[in-house]
């Protein structure tokens, strides 16, 4: 069977082919813009590109497609001229076609569309009736019309000639746009479905095309054949109804799906009629839940409920169009397609991956299973596939180039920023998508940037209408705009909603479950299989699902035999048992069997594709460790294909315990360093909040417990906050800033801290800072446990009540029709309802819920008018279609419209905070230095939530709180500070640009003067970090800068040199060392957005270091490491006897470091 | 009983030795030290199974005259580093149990004994034993593909007793080409208690080159030829592994499979038969 294509559009609204052969979904790489839809046949592919044209892709083939123009040159005689063009008046054109009725001169010919060329110029056709003229090609008769002949008689009057010319269609291979029509249609298409090239024996390029608008008609494309490809124009076909789908198979089958769930059969289709007579109706196969897709063969109807389950129709044929009944089929799907030889495609409504039915034979037309079809992209980053060496490494995304910034993602930054405030943060990373540092790809990045969630046609089609000009200046206005609804609008804070909603970008239920572990597989929104000759004895190599490879318990078990030596082994053990073992079972064991085991039934993320969550038992086994600490092992143990088998981690080896709670799972991440590597964790689901916090609460103690590790955390620890909220604490060892061998940052170990906060900052003596999702300050008290963390692994003092809140956002979505106006009847296909902002999703009023069972609802749904791109009086924007650029004023090309509702919601927990009333923050910060007694001062810097800079008085080790703020005047709001162990103050203001804070000293704690210093070429500046010495900032295209040239007499430094790109967020401690939040890293089974990293390299004469080490990822927002004061040890020796992995941290809490900074 | 091989791995695995500690009386005690009781397995390691009986013995020993524990049965300082099961069938198989050894905490016997200061020398003597084996079985390549972890995997299932734990692992280690019919070389030791070197280790293929399957006779026959009787003589020596003698039909291969210790090793102990 020779090679063809199967065709799908990713979410984005990329096109892929997949080849029969082949084992990796393929960009086309030609598709200039995204597209919604696909219908393929096997000669050519048709789409509908975010335009809402309908654009057509002819592939290459040996049979060129020409089409010959003809038109003929008439001639009278007459005595004075001989033949002349002057004819009689009652005489047909000079120029004419072969009727001559009609009047065509030679420049009325025109090439249909730009796809076209012509091949020459016109020539007369030297041939008549097979044989040469030899005479300029002219055929002479009595009169016109009459017939002709090759010789001039002595009564011919008239005379006439063929001209010809040849045009070539060259858009081969290439998305090309179909001409439009002469009148132009009403509405953009929303559905488009090809076939029928069975219908009668036309040579291959005749097709029937079938398409659906946006208000319901449906359109037939007339006169597609091979040598005119693109067809001749559209007619419409009266309908009874309004339909949203329509699907055409390969012979005379033609279903559509109406607006109200029942399907429609187009009947009276023949050859000699392929686009039917009339249409007869068949009910939804279930009465309560209406059809939404249907798909159909040569001799099947697939369709698909609103409910995404999936019916197959019985008995369907030529003669009985319409079939006979339904028969209810497994597996749930968004989509459905049929495609040669009736094998059958779908899109899994979960995961969103293509699967391919199996089994689907002429006699067995429903088939027998769904199966994934799990090749990787090109282009992906990782894939699941077994060849190491696709593997990139996992500094793949960072480089050393500058990130420019773009017209694009200028309006993004902009729009961004007003939406984000409230943080929708519903999950972190998870965006399937890879990104190289071309314009064109960055900006389908920026684009997951938005919090709009959109796809990048939204953005591309943004482009299209604005490239032209300057911005509309509604667009650069949107700043100012949210800034009065806003006081703040950037700092820190924002910063991580952004990054928040950065990573939010997949709201897809499995992206939502799916926050730690990100998983890139591909996301779909069609398939057409059209063009896919397969059947079901072709062999395709697109379900090499990676099985990772399981210990099994399975042992090499031979058959038991009756030779004497193993029978004399068997009696001869069995009488050792006896002689030594059974007399004496009342003696104690030698090995302590494990002290205690916790079992329970949970649900694991299996680790090989598809990926779900499968039923497993979990049992957690502690034992006293080799050293007389405690230790544990977790075992999973699953079935496998029926067969039993598990899988197990040490406690001492995992490095952390992730809570992931949204609303359908109580799940945890469990990271060991290897697991680290692959960005891929263990992940587990309890059946209830409860006994999920049980086990998190119990997994935790038993990993402190096996690292000897209590109390509340060093004075040195490091903090990092996670996109829910979470907080973390690391102990560093002395060796992590050692030269030249630091110790691996994916073996830190994290331990939880109770509350809830988007920022922490901290310094050396201890004094620790936090400013919740809602602005609060809070200052650490010292406790440790709260939250979860009960008992013993809590502090009974210090311990308070924390509250946090935020917004929670869903649109309101509608469509245009003619009678009744915009109303609630949208596109069941195209998008719900009331969705989340991708529109993928289903997310109405009243099953919303708030993102975590943590969170509880504090206000009812109000319509948020604070949109980016603005809104009319009820808070509508407006679009053509569905997902397009909206504004905030209806034309007449806008047939959808959209509103944004937002609820409140609160979180109420516990931790070691007390709030420091009444000032809302955006950024704080912390002198890195070591105080010399418990009274010294500690100078504190902060931004507050309106953009003021802010001095804190009376901190110290006792009173960490402090006592009240000074207020330093500014001449614009800022967003972001920094402290270095110098008192050197650094600050980004609002609009990109840096300052330095002279003077400030202990006797003058807020200094004098703020200096001017200006960003970067071309970029924004929106955090900033000091140290002892270095100064690093990071602005809003994710660049990381140096300062050059900072000396004691010339503090501000000269100018700023690029570090790397691919950063979040920076912290810089007060040994000069460098950590991040880089945007995305890559593991060796998937990639981490959000993910902590460290500068390697770091030295004294060095402090721009050379590498990053990839530590802790998948949805961190911030991490500071100012207080890690701790001088590595000067030589380094590897321990000989400790595997390092395990080695056990230092011990904690103890006053490691007085003198540590030189400030 | 018709048994499974499989059973014959969890038989040797669960092996014990009742063992009665008892404080050597050139100690000086504070109180009468009473003597300790604990069941052996027979697959460890001495110094990985007796911190109780070190506890034990240390609450009565003189805390200024406590040295590195070691222990000795009948005068024979026992080495650590010889699976415990040797030892005992070694030194003391035709012993009345419960096996009697005597601890000591001082006159470190030095220049029998290796010293063992922490469990992590006990791991890495096993882990080398295990990639010496493998070294002859399959040219490393087992081991050497193994990650650290699964290493980790061995040590962890040994140390804590976990036979399914570390069975997970060593299944590969066991793993051979079938058409190969076993290892490349059976890792093998033969101890004997008459001898002075401490075991006999040499290269020796499973299956000889006319292609049949050696068999422990075939062993011992080239590596020890005194242990098997003369015709018609008496048996002077029993071939004993792990408390068992298996018939010196039996395959080696097999033997290597199912009767090794978890260090891989075949130990395979020849003493005298008892004179009644």
């Amino acid at each position: 069977m020779p090679v063809s294509l199967l065709w799908a559009v990713d979410v984005y609204g990329r096109v892929y082919s997949l080849s029969t052969a082949g084992q990796l979904w393929e960009q086309c790489h030609d598709a200039q813009m995204e597209f919604k839809r696909v219908t393929a046949a096997q000669q050519c592919c048709w789409g509908i590109a975010c335009d809402n044209n309908i654009y057509l892709n002819v592939h290459a083939s040996d049979l060129p497609v020409r089409y010959q123009e003809e038109t003929y040159e008439n001639q009278r005689w007459n005595p004075i001229d001989g033949f002349s063009d002057r004819l009689l008046p009652s005489d047909r054109w000079q120029w004419s076609d072969v009727t001559g009725l009609q009047h065509q001169p030679l420049d009325n010919f025109r090439i249909p569309s730009d796809s076209w060329e012509w091949e020459g110029d016109w020539y007369a056709d030297e041939n008549f009736e097979g044989e040469p003229t030899e005479k300029g090609g002219w055929t002479y008769a009595i009169d016109f019309p009459a017939t002709y002949t090759k010789d001039k008689k002595w009564n011919s009057c008239v005379r006439r000639r063929r001209w010809l010319r040849y045009r070539r269609y060259k858009a081969m291979d290439t998305w090309a746009k179909i001409p439009p029509q002469q009148t132009t249609l009403p509405d953009p298409f929303s559905d488009i479905s090809c076939g029928g090239w069975e219908i009668n024996e036309e040579p291959r390029g005749r097709l029937s095309l079938w398409a659906v608008s946006l208000q319901g008609k449906v359109w037939f494309r007339e006169g597609i054949y091979h040598h005119n490809p693109e067809g001749s124009f559209w007619e419409d076909i009266p309908l009874p109804g309004e339909v949203v789908q329509i699907s055409c198979g390969p012979g005379d089958l033609v279903w559509a799906v109406l607006w109200e769930g029942q399907l429609m059969v187009r009947e009276g289709i023949s050859r000699d009629c392929p686009k039917g007579t009339t249409w007869a109706v068949v009910d939804s196969p279930n009465p309560d839940v209406g059809a939404t897709h249907v798909a159909v063969g040569n001799n099947v109807v697939w369709a698909l409920t609103k409910d995404n389950k999936v019916w197959f129709r019985r008995g369907v044929n030529s003669h009985n169009p319409c079939g006979s009944g339904w028969i209810s089929m497994v597996g749930e799907m968004i989509m459905i397609n049929v495609g040669l030889n009736d094998q059958v495609l779908g899109i899994g409504s979960q995961d969103r991956a293509v699967y391919f039915r199996q089994g689907v034979t002429s006699s067995e037309l429903s088939g027998k299973t769904w199966r994934a079809i799990t090749v990787p992209r090109d282009g992906d980053r990782s894939h699941s596939s077994a060849s190491a060496g696709s593997l990139q490494s996992a500094g793949c995304y960072f480089c050393g180039e500058v990130r420019a910034q773009s017209v694009v993602s200028d309006v993004e930054s902009d729009t961004e920023k007003g939406s984000t405030d409230g943080a929708s943060c519903l999950v972190a990373s998870s965006s399937p998508e890879s990104f190289v540092d071309s314009p064109a790809t960055a900006s389908s990045l920026n684009s997951s940037l938005t919090e709009n969630q959109e796809r990048p046609q939204e953005r591309a089609f943004l482009l299209v209408h604005q490239s032209g000009g300057p911005l509309d200046p509604q667009w650069s206005n949107v700043d100012l705009e949210e800034a009065q609804g806003h006081p703040v609008q950037t700092g820190a804070v924002l910063d991580s909603a952004d990054t928040c909603s950065l990573s939010s970008v997949a709201t897809y239920t499995l992206a939502m479950e799916d926050p730690y572990g990100a998983d890139e597989h591909p996301l779909w929104a069609w398939v057409s299989g059209g063009g896919c000759s397969v059947d079901s004895h072709s062999q395709l190599n697109w379900f090499n699902s990676m099985v990772q490879s399981v210990q099994s318990m399975n042992l090499s078990v031979t058959p038991a035999q009756t030779a004497a030596w193993r029978r004399q082994i068997f009696e001869q053990l069995s009488e050792r048992t006896k002689r030594e073992i059974d007399n004496f079972r009342h003696y104690e064991q030698a090995i302590e069997q494990s002290v205690w085991v916790k079992k329970g039934t949970m649900q694991w993320w299996r680790d090989w594709k598809p990926h779900k969550w499968i039923d497993v038992h979990f049992a957690l086994e502690q034992f006293s460790g080799s050293e007389g600490n405690k230790d544990g092992i977790l075992f999973i143990y699953y079935n496998f294909y029926e067969e039993k088998k598990y899988l197990h981690a040490f406690i001492n080896e995992v490095t952390i315990l992730v809570p992931v709670l949204n609303d359908s799972k109580h799940s945890f991440a469990i990271y060991t360093p290897e697991r680290t590597k692959q960005r891929w964790p263990i992940r587990l689901a309890a059946a209830t909040e409860l006994e999920m916090q049980d086990w998190l609460a119990l997994l935790s103690d038993s990993c402190c417990d096996s690292r000897v590790i209590q109390g509340p955390p060093s004075k040195q620890a490091i903090w990092s906050v996670t996109c829910k909220g979470d907080i973390f604490v690391s102990e560093p060892s002395p060796s992590l800033e050692a030269m030249p061998y630091p110790s691996p940052c994916d073996q830190m170990f994290w331990r939880q801290v109770g509350g809830h906060l988007r920022v922490v900052e901290c310094n050396s003596v201890g004094i620790v800072w936090g400013i919740g999702y809602d602005h609060t300050a809070w200052v650490y008290t010292g406790g440790y446990g709260g939250g979860i963390f009960q008992g013993l692994s809590s502090s009974t003092d210090n311990i308070y009540t924390q509250v946090d809140a935020k917004s929670v956002y869903i649109y309101e979505n509608q469509r245009w029709n003619p009678v009744s106006g915009y109303t609630n009847r949208g596109l069941p296909t195209d998008r719900y309802m009331w969705s989340d902002a991708s529109g993928l999703h289903e997310c109405t009023k009243t099953n919303m819920k708030p993102p975590s069972p943590q969170w509880t609802w504090v206000s009812d749904w109000a319509i948020d008018y604070s949109v980016s791109g603005g809104t009319d009086r009820e808070g509508w924007q407006y679009a053509a279609d569905f997902p397009a650029s909206y504004h905030g004023y209806k034309t007449l090309k806008d047939f959808v419209r959209r509103r944004r509702w937002a609820r409140k919601c609160k979180l109420t927990t516990t931790g070691p905070w007390q709030e420091i009333p009444p000032i809302s923050l955006s950024d704080v910060t912390i002198l890195p230095c070591a105080a010399q007694s418990s009274v010294d001062v500690v100078p504190l810097w902060a931004i507050s939530n309106k953009g003021d800079v802010l001095c804190r008085l009376g901190v110290t080790t006792l009173t960490p709180a402090g006592s009240s703020w000074l207020h330093v005047g500014t001449d614009q709001p800022f967003k972001s500070i920094s402290i270095g162990a110098a008192s050197q103050v650094w600050a980004i203001a609002k609009d990109g640009s840096a300052f330095y804070r002279g003077s400030v000293s202990p006797q003058s704690p807020a200094g004098d003067c703020w200096y001017h210093i200006p960003s970067p070429a071309k970029q924004k500046l929106k955090q900033v970090s000091v140290g002892r010495t270095s100064v690093y900032t990071v602005d809003e295209n994710g660049n990381l800068w140096y300062r050059q040239g900072v000396t004691p007499s010339y503090p501000q430094g000269s100018s700023w040199e690029h570090i790397s790109n691919n950063v979040r967020k920076v912290s810089v401690g007060p040994l000069d060392q460098v950590w991040i939040i880089a945007d995305k890293v890559q593991g060796s089974q998937s990639l981490s957005c959000g993910t902590v990293c460290h500068r390697l390299g770091v030295q004294p004469m060095e402090p721009k270091g050379q590498s990053w080490d990839y530590g802790i990822g998948g949805g961190w927002d911030h991490i500071t490491v100012r207080g890690n004061s701790m001088e590595p040890p000067r030589i380094h020796l590897p321990s000989l006897t400790a595997p390092a992995p395990q080695s056990p941290l230092p011990v904690r809490n103890k006053e490691v470091n007085g003198d540590a900074v030189g400030c | 009983i018709m048994a499974d091989d499989k059973d014959v791995l969890r038989d040797v695995w669960f092996g014990r030795i009742p063992t009665c500690f008892i404080l050597n009386q050139d100690e000086v005690t504070e109180r009468e030290a009473e003597p300790y009781y604990l069941l052996l397995p027979r697959v460890s390691y001495l110094t990985l199974v007796t911190d109780k009986v070190k506890k034990h013995f240390h609450k009565v020993v003189r805390t200024d005259d406590v040295e590195e524990m070691w222990l000795e049965y009948e005068g024979t300082p026992l080495k650590w580093h010889y699976p415990i099961g040797v030892l005992f069938d070694l030194h003391a198989s035709n012993t009345v149990l419960p096996w009697s050894i005597t601890v000591h905490f001082k006159n470190f016997p030095d220049r029998d004994l290796l010293h063992c200061p922490s469990n992590s020398v006990i791991e890495a003597h096993f882990m080398s034993s295990i990639k010496e084996a493998d070294a002859l079985k399959h040219k490393s390549q087992v081991v050497n593909d193994m990650q650290k972890k699964d290493h980790k995997q061995l040590w962890m299932g040994l140390q804590n007793d976990k036979f399914d734990q570390f069975w997970a692992m060593n299944r590969k280690l066991m793993e051979y080409p079938t058409e190969e019919g076993g290892f490349r070389y059976i890792p093998f030791r033969i101890y004997q208690t008459m001898s002075d070197r401490p075991f006999i280790q040499k290269l020796f293929r499973p299956v000889s080159p006319e292609g049949n399957m050696h068999t422990l006779g075939d062993l011992l026959k080239e590596m020890c030829p005194a242990a098997l009787p003369n015709d018609g003589e008496q048996k002077r020596y029993q071939v004993v592994i792990h408390g068992i003698e298996p018939l010196l039909e039996t395959p080696l291969q097999w033997l290597s499979e199912h009767l090794s210790h978890p260090d891989n090793f075949l130990h395979i102990c020849v003493t005298p038969v008892p004179s009644d």
